[in-house]
């Protein structure tokens, strides 16, 4: 696995505003050469995001302002209160929803709609209920036009990646929650997405399984390199996961502080009683809680 | 004559002992605290029979669905045993035996019920292949239920029966009145409850959809359509009773053949075994047909079915 980054363990803050670095603070791992089928490079930029929402008590200004960026193989996380607008940020990156200004692009093409590029990953299970493992898994690549056997190749091979190739045949319904998690991540990343989009995907999971598929989650990106947007309200979560995260304000959503991870890529569990993920976790608390954080401010 | 009713009686409290025998494991309630003695009369008194949207035992349940037949025959046999009423109005169990196989000798009941299952399947036929796109695209497309839905909404209020007359006058006495009246009797139906199934595709699985890369017409096809198949086939075994009651009611105003037919028939010699014959058979072959679209559903949509 990717463990020989040998990145400085110095906290680094980005502030709001700063101009995004096309170069970034850490080079990225090299896509996995082991992996049959290696993830495309991508750019996503989000400029001057903001949206709006016209409701009967009037208008609501979910986001405002929102500037952010994800490159190739990076696995960054979106971190918030409730109603800071997480869901509509990732609903808008996906295309499934219009921005009232700004603009997003991916590799420089503007966003205006859904496509596989961006694939997505809800909190509720969105598995196909008729369809075995393996149907919902090929799906996208039905959709997409390839082939039945190349289809059947790839859903084994990602099957196999997230740990479900004995239920290949079972239906949806025969599986828990986290399995069906585990499906839906093999789905999206046998369409081959340029990023995948995470809401909340493990906030319906207990500690255990939510623990244990954080595992698995940081393990599968590692063996991808897959790119990742991760949304969660769970701060743990999100240092153990990525590399950079994102804080939002509530009402109405801005970003309030970006946060560079430098905690080695091969984590495991222990790592949360170390030190530097503790001041991390808490730093991040505390400007949740709308305290400037001393533990972050370097 | 009383033996049928004891023997029942007694297969059924054996049966229902068995049940009680295994299906009451007892429960006892454990405290937060783990104390090994259980407080007498904590919570609620396990119960078999009167199990809240639970299974209850196989035995059980077969002895139960047995007795839903049993003892309406039971009482029928009975009543008319004792001669408490007139034959001529209530004929006994064995003379509507022998009318069903005096009207099968005569070649009766086959032309009568083949009569009568024809129109159903080409009416409800009919029905069914224009609902289905109808009451799928009236679900999916707001613009298309904005259209379709008022006008849908009015008409299927209006009794079909009530349209006999026109449907004489335009379509004459042949097949088409009656095989027009079942199509009219169940299509709107048939399209509004498919519409309202489509309405519960998870708004989730249609965005997965298109994250996947899919356009909206395999949305269409491949998602929706196959989401909803086991609502469509429910909808047609519900809407499948009323095709049947309007053909009787179609052969009771003019046909030449048909159960409907038989019936009338039957009441003007005052043959009420006759018209008990016909009765059961249209509740045999409205039942058969009930039985085979469960079947269909447990055979294509095994995902929707425990
Ligand atoms: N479709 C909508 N119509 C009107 N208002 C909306 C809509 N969707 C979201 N909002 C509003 O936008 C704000 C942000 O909502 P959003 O769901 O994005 O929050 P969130 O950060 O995902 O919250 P949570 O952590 O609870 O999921 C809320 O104030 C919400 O009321
Ligand atoms: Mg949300």
């Amino acid at each position: 696995m990717g463990g020989e980054l040998g990145r400085p363990l110095v906290c680094r803050i980005g502030l709001v505003g700063s101009a995004h670095p096309t170069v970034l603070a850490h080079p990225i791992h090299p896509l996995h050469p082991s992996t049959p089928y290696p993830h495309p490079t991508m750019h996503l930029e989000i400029n001057n995001l903001t949206k709006q929402f016209d409701t009967r008590q009037g208008p609501v200004l979910a986001l405002d302002d929102i500037n952010m960026h994800v490159e190739t193989g990076e696995f960054v996380c979106v971190v918030g209160a409730s109603g800071s607008g997480k869901s509509t940020l990732l609903r808008l990156v996906a295309g499934l929803d219009m921005p009232t200004a700004g603009e997003m692009t991916v590799d420089g093409q503007v966003v205006t709609g859904p496509g596989s590029d961006r694939g997505m990953i809800f909190q509720s299970y969105t598995l196909y209920p008729w369809m075995s493992v393996q149907k919902n898994v090929e799906f996208g690549l039905k959709l997409q036009g390839v082939g039945p056997r190349e289809r059947r190749e790839m859903a084994s091979y990602y099957l196999n990646v997230v740990g479900l190739t004995k239920f290949a045949r079972s239906l949806p319904k025969q599986l828990s929650g986290g399995m069906k998690q585990r499906v839906a991540i093999a789905r999206t990343l046998a369409s081959r997405p340029k990023i995948m989009l995470m809401d909340e995907p493990f906030g319906a999971l207990d500690v255990q399984t939510k623990e244990t598929m954080q595992q698995f989650m940081l393990d599968l990106w590692n063996r991808t390199r897959v790119s990742i947007l991760m949304i969660t309200h769970d701060v743990d979560e999100a240092v153990f996961l990525s590399q950079r995260i994102y804080v939002l304000t509530a009402h109405p959503g801005t970003i309030q502080r970006e946060v560079f991870v430098n905690l080695p890529s091969d984590r495991t569990y222990t790592i949360r009683r170390d030190r530097a993920f503790q001041d991390y976790r808490e730093g991040i608390m505390d400007l949740l809680r709308g305290k400037t954080t001393p533990a972050l401010v370097s | 004559m009383q033996a049928p009713i004891a023997v029942l009686w007694m297969m059924g409290a054996n049966t229902f002992q068995v049940c009680c025998t295994f299906g009451l494991t007892p429960v006892t309630p454990t405290s937060p605290s783990f104390s090994t003695a259980p407080t007498a009369s904590q919570g609620m008194k396990p119960s078999v029979f009167w199990r809240l949207a639970d299974d209850i035992p196989k035995p059980m349940s077969t002895a139960l669905m047995v007795l839903s037949i049993a003892v309406p025959f039971a009482i029928w046999w009975l009543v008319a045993s004792l001669d408490l009423v007139n034959d001529k109005f209530l004929p006994s169990p064995l003379q509507v035996a022998q009318a069903l196989g005096r009207l099968w000798t005569d070649g009766f009941l086959l032309d009568d019920t083949a009569a009568s299952i024809m129109r159903v399947t080409v009416g409800f036929g009919l029905a069914a292949l224009v609902s289905v796109p109808i009451g799928i695209a009236m679900g999916a497309f707001a613009s298309v239920r904005s259209l379709l839905e008022p006008i849908i909404g009015v008409v299927r209020y209006m009794p079909p029966p009530a349209f006999i007359p026109l449907l004489i006058i335009y379509l004459g006495l042949g097949e088409a009145p009656k095989i027009a009246l079942i199509f009219m009797g169940t299509v709107f139906f048939n399209i509004l409850m498919i519409m309202d199934a489509v309405k519960f595709v998870p708004k989730a699985l249609l965005e997965t959809t298109y994250t996947l890369g899919g356009q909206r017409r395999q949305a269409l096809f491949q998602v929706i359509t196959p989401y909803v198949l086991p609502n469509i086939i429910d909808t047609f075994r519900i809407n499948i009773a009323t095709s049947w009651s309007l053909v009787v009611v179609a052969e009771l105003v003019a046909a030449e053949n048909g159960l409907g037919k038989r019936i009338v028939l039957a009441q003007k010699f005052f043959n009420t075994d006759e018209i008990f014959a016909c009765l059961i058979i249209l509740g045999v072959i409205g039942f058969a047909l009930d039985l085979s679209l469960r079947g269909l559903m447990k055979a294509t949509c095994k995902w929707a079915v425990n």
